[in-house]
């Protein structure tokens, strides 16, 4: 009897079946066709991998393993190599200074306000010496945050009238960590051609779209600007979330001369661009009090949107700072590699830096640069006339860079045999982005007398002299 | 049965025909299955509170407490993602104050500390003036307790200091190559066995300025999986392709190497240029040692390169103190980069790469550093200098062969005695890091105060700088702490485990730390 009503039941549903089949619509059992034909085709068609791995035996495998010789680890570096052979400083690196055994006047150190040798930075140091030791043994949030650091931080934050400030164990680090902190993959950078080779890390390290601008042309900055809106209006959805920077230096280092805030600042505001300014060589050195481009300009300090310099210049200590707005400036605390992966910085250096500190903000020491070299056949001056770090190029190119290279040489070793201690620029050839052309490195200081820099200016006056003619 | 098996395994006396001359006594424990459950559930609960505050503060019900943009910058595109900062607003925030602690003394085996208090549950700190003393600090990194005020080495920095100055203001390759440097590099050299080394003035720099000095495109970095964020952000800047083998994986990194010589670069087939293999000598956050016989094998085998960072192991680990090729009992000229630091057991700042002449000539030619950067001030270098001498013992005393002893002794009661009180320690036997599992975000926060309650300093690390369900305690032993100060941690230790209920081991060891991993840290430019 079920077996009856499970017949019927099964007759049942193949009559609906055929009966959907001759009401279904003719293109629907077209589709279904094909379909049905489609399936059978890569049922039986051939299948192959996703990878052309042609199977090795573990014979060939071992054969290839022992054929393969890499590269030497490293290439050997020919003895003769400019960069190879250091000066040896016995001794401090004052404004005297002995560089292989012979006494020169210094123009090469960054010792600009004077005060690597000032003792009042010394006795402060020592006496954080004695109540701290040397390190830290610790990064700022394991044990490693001294109420040295904290009392720096503040000095710092209320020097530069700015709400906070952080500071890095490492000049270099300091804006190698602060821009990949806000610029993450997807955001675009505006960066000048010129930038230092630390700007160029941290660009590198956040992933970012880089933008180069020709140096200090704000044309050619609104020019791109203008391509980015234009992008922009097509998809305004991404424009929406994209971050905009623009990476420029108070005081550049490859070129001694200043970017042009002002209008910087407009083209913040007209395009919405937040600008990261990098015044290693600026702060203590512009401005009347030394608080930098800002200040040189009148510009009001909220509106940059971080400062970065490094202490290793005016302030002679070692290390660096960040300083703007809370809002701004705490995120680093968190995503500032630098600065949460690494030891802090020695009390002793902190030390150091706040007297430093002490010593600028009580004496503002207004120098007059004066290029003494205008005048010397065969070299020409690139660099701004406050311009504390200038560059002296040749000033037509002898054939190749490495001979270029080998004739400053002769005209600083001219100079170090006579007393006047000088250095070519260094640059790691193959990694700049853009390469800035040989230079000899003239470091002006406020030690440094009026009868020494006549010195030094006739004395390049005359190597250039014998060297290029 | 399983019990002698897992022994032997455990101890690798007789394991890979006698490469080890000592055991390795490295071992990890599971996570117990509830406390993982629990685990999930308490961020569960944190992330719902975490959307009820944000909705309280967006409608205004709730003060926004964190600093805002600036109102002439509204419209600009806005810097920081809300859900970026979810975890720092909600959960970090609640527990912030063991981090960032600010101490006011020398930071030895007792320090002082600022006592700091919040009226707004964190968000502002403020300090009562007062200052809590000699508290046992388990958190520094001052693995022979040179981080002294008084003394040979604070004397002889002091002199330095006086003729020098405190900055250089110079590259190494400009102005900035002080005899005090050559000094240096020449005894570090001699320290570690190796031709020749350079110094550098911070050690996360030395590794991310010099490892893209080594290798470009075309060469392939293998990675230990739980590598420092020094050594991966080094790995990325170079450019060459990064491939990431399980943490102390030796067949893992044998089945990498074999794949990567016979298949060649990905699409293209070429050859690799050459293969730079990165490992750590001590990892900080597991407290495991390398298994440093065995890479050193696979190197020779395969022909690669092997480059050994050695933060936390140079001074730490070995008989005499030269870190993880010393107790190993292997040949220093077998690593090809040897790199260490000196914040941790030499008491001072910064970083070296030591190896064979012509790596350091390279070196000296062609590291990002050595051009651009500020070389080291010279108290810090005369602080490394004695306290190395020290250790070596080239200073007339036995100071330092005591300490290196101390310190081994330290380490061998301090993990025995946690481990037998129940807790569940992470890492090898001999490391002077011994991390303490305490899974649940909240006992983070409580094991860190009622520590400090009890006049102990500990450092407790969560998520991210962890898997997020593996929060812990991580303790950093010392040479200068007696048996008294380890006794009386102990004692408090034991204490708060009561309390808080930490003593999770079941006493159910694994070898092998076996987890999932994320290959997203290690994502390419495409340049």
């Amino acid at each position: 009897m079920a077996a009856v009503a499970a017949g019927v039941g099964q007759q049942w549903v193949l009559v609906e079946m055929v009966q959907a089949f001759y009401e279904a619509p003719a293109y629907h059992l077209i589709l279904e066709g094909i379909l049905i034909l489609w399936i059978i085709r890569l049922l039986f068609s051939k299948t192959y991998k996703l990878q052309e791995r042609s199977d090795l035996t573990l014979k060939e495998k071992e054969e290839l393993i022992e054929e393969w010789q890499p590269e030497p680890l490293v290439p050997p570096v020919p003895k003769d190599h400019p960069a190879l052979n250091y000066n040896i400083v016995s001794g401090p690196p004052t404004h005297i200074i002995t560089v292989n055994g012979k006494e020169c006047i210094n123009f090469a150190s960054f010792n600009f306000l004077g005060l690597l040798n000032n003792e009042k930075v010394k006795s402060a140091a020592q006496a954080s010496l004695k109540k701290y030791g040397v390190g830290t043994c610790g990064p700022r949030g394991f044990y490693g945050t001294f109420d040295v650091h904290l009392e720096l931080e503040e000095r710092l934050a209320k020097f530069m009238r700015t709400e906070e400030a952080i500071i890095y164990s490492y000049g270099f680090a300091t804006i190698a960590s602060a821009i990949p902190a806000y610029s993450k993959r997807g955001d675009i950078v505006f960066v000048d051609e010129a930038a230092c080779f630390a700007i160029q890390k941290g660009l590198q390290a956040s992933r970012s779209n880089i933008k180069l601008f020709k140096h200090n042309d704000m044309a050619d900055l609104e020019r791109l600007l203008k391509e980015q809106e234009s992008e922009d209006q097509k998809n305004p959805r991404k424009a929406r979330v994209t971050r905009r920077f623009i990476v420029v230096e108070g005081l550049y280092m490859n070129t001694g001369d200043i970017c042009p805030l002002p209008e910087l600042i407009k083209l913040k505001y007209k395009y919405k661009v937040r600008i990261f300014l990098e015044e290693s060589l600026s702060f203590g050195v512009l401005g009347a009090h030394g608080r930098g481009i800002t200040e040189h300009f009148g510009i009001n300090i909220d509106d940059i949107d971080l400062i970065s310099a490094n202490m290793e210049n005016s302030l002679a200590s070692i290390g660096g700072f960040c300083c703007g707005r809370s809002f701004i400036i705490d995120h680093q605390r968190l995503s500032g590699q630098g600065y949460c992966f690494s030891a802090s910085l020695p009390p002793l250096l902190a030390a150091a830096a706040i007297e430093a500190l002490n010593i600028m903000e009580d004496n503002p020491v207004i120098r007059t640069m004066t290029i003494k070299c205008q005048s010397i056949s065969g070299l020409k001056v690139v660099g701004e006339s406050f311009s504390p770090a200038l560059h002296l190029q040749l000033e037509e190119s002898w054939g190749s860079r490495e001979n270029d290279v080998k004739l400053l040489k002769r005209v600083v070793d001219y100079c170090m045999n006579s007393g006047i201690a000088l250095t070519q620029a260094r640059y790691l050839e193959k990694e700049e982005k853009c390469l800035p052309p040989p230079s000899i490195r003239v470091v002006i200081t406020v030690e440094q007398t009026e009868q020494e820099l006549d010195r030094a200016a006739s004395l390049l006056k005359e190597a250039a002299q014998s060297v290029l003619n | 049965s399983t019990k002698p098996d897992r022994l032997q395994e455990i101890n690798h006396i007789v394991h890979n025909g006698g490469l080890y001359k000592r055991p390795f006594n490295e071992a990890f424990e599971e996570t117990p299955m509830l406390v993982a459950v629990l685990t999930y559930v308490g961020y569960g609960v944190l992330t719902l509170f975490g959307y009820l505050r944000d909705f309280m503060r967006q409608w205004k019900i709730e003060k926004c407490q964190n600093a805002t943009e600036r109102e002439e910058q509204k419209d600009f595109v806005p810097l920081y993602q809300d859900f970026e900062n979810f975890y720092n607003r909600n959960l970090y925030m609640r527990i912030r104050d063991s981090w960032n602690r600010p101490i006011c003394s020398v930071p030895g085996a007792k320090v002082d500390m600022m006592e700091r208090v919040s009226h707004d549950y964190n968000w502002t700190f403020t300090y009562t003036g007062r200052v809590i003393k000699d508290i046992i600090n388990m958190g520094s990194y001052n693995y022979l307790g040179f981080a002294q005020k008084t003394g040979a080495c604070q004397e002889a920095a002091a002199k330095v200091l006086s003729q020098y100055g405190a900055g250089v203001c110079s590259t190494r390759q400009e102005m900035g190559n002080l005899d005090k440097h050559e000094e240096l590099e020449k005894l570090v050299a001699r320290f570690l066995g190796v031709e020749s080394a350079m110094a550098y003035g911070m050690g996360f720099a030395t590794n991310s300025m010099n490892i893209p000095a080594l290798v470009g495109k075309g060469c392939l970095i293998l990675s230990d999986e739980l590598n420092h964020a020094s050594l991966v952000l080094g790995a990325r800047l170079s450019g060459a392709t990064i491939r990431i083998f399980k943490h102390n994986n030796m067949q893992s990194l044998e089945k990498l190497l074999k794949d990567a010589i016979v298949h060649g670069q990905p699409r293209t087939r070429r050859p690799w240029k050459k293969i730079l293999i990165l490992v750590e000598g001590i990892y900080s956050m597991e407290g495991s040692i390398v298994r440093l016989p065995e890479v050193i094998a696979l190197k020779k085998k395969y022909k690669s390169y092997l480059y050994l960072d050695e933060a936390h192991s140079i001074g730490a680990l070995g008989p005499s103190g030269r870190g993880v090729v010393d107790y190993f009992g292997l040949n220093p000229e077998d690593v090809d980069v040897m790199m260490g630091t000196f914040t941790k057991s030499f008491g001072a700042a910064g970083g070296y790469i030591g190896g064979k002449k012509e790596l350091i000539d390279y070196l000296r030619t062609y590291s990002h550093s050595a051009a651009y950067a500020t070389s080291m001030s010279p108290p810090v270098v005369e602080q490394i200098i004695t306290s190395v001498k020290c250790i070596m013992g080239e200073d007339g005393t036995t100071i330092g062969r005591a300490r290196v002893q101390q310190l081994a002794e330290n380490t061998r009661y301090f993990r025995r005695r946690l481990k037998e009180m129940g807790f569940i320690i992470y890492g090898n036997e001999d490391s002077p890091v011994v991390p303490l599992m305490l899974y649940m975000p909240a006992k983070i926060g409580a094991f860190g105060r009622e520590m400090l309650k009890r006049n102990i300093g500990v450092v407790v690390v969560g998520f991210p700088a962890t898997p997020i369900i593996e929060s812990r305690a991580r303790f950093c032993l010392s040479a200068a702490h007696t048996k008294e100060m380890l006794d009386t941690a102990l004692k408090e230790i034991n204490e708060v485990g009561d309390l808080l209920q930490l003593k999770y081991s079941r006493r159910r060891l694994v070898p092998l730390l076996d987890r999932p991993f994320d290959e997203t840290t290690y994502e390419e430019t495409e340049d």
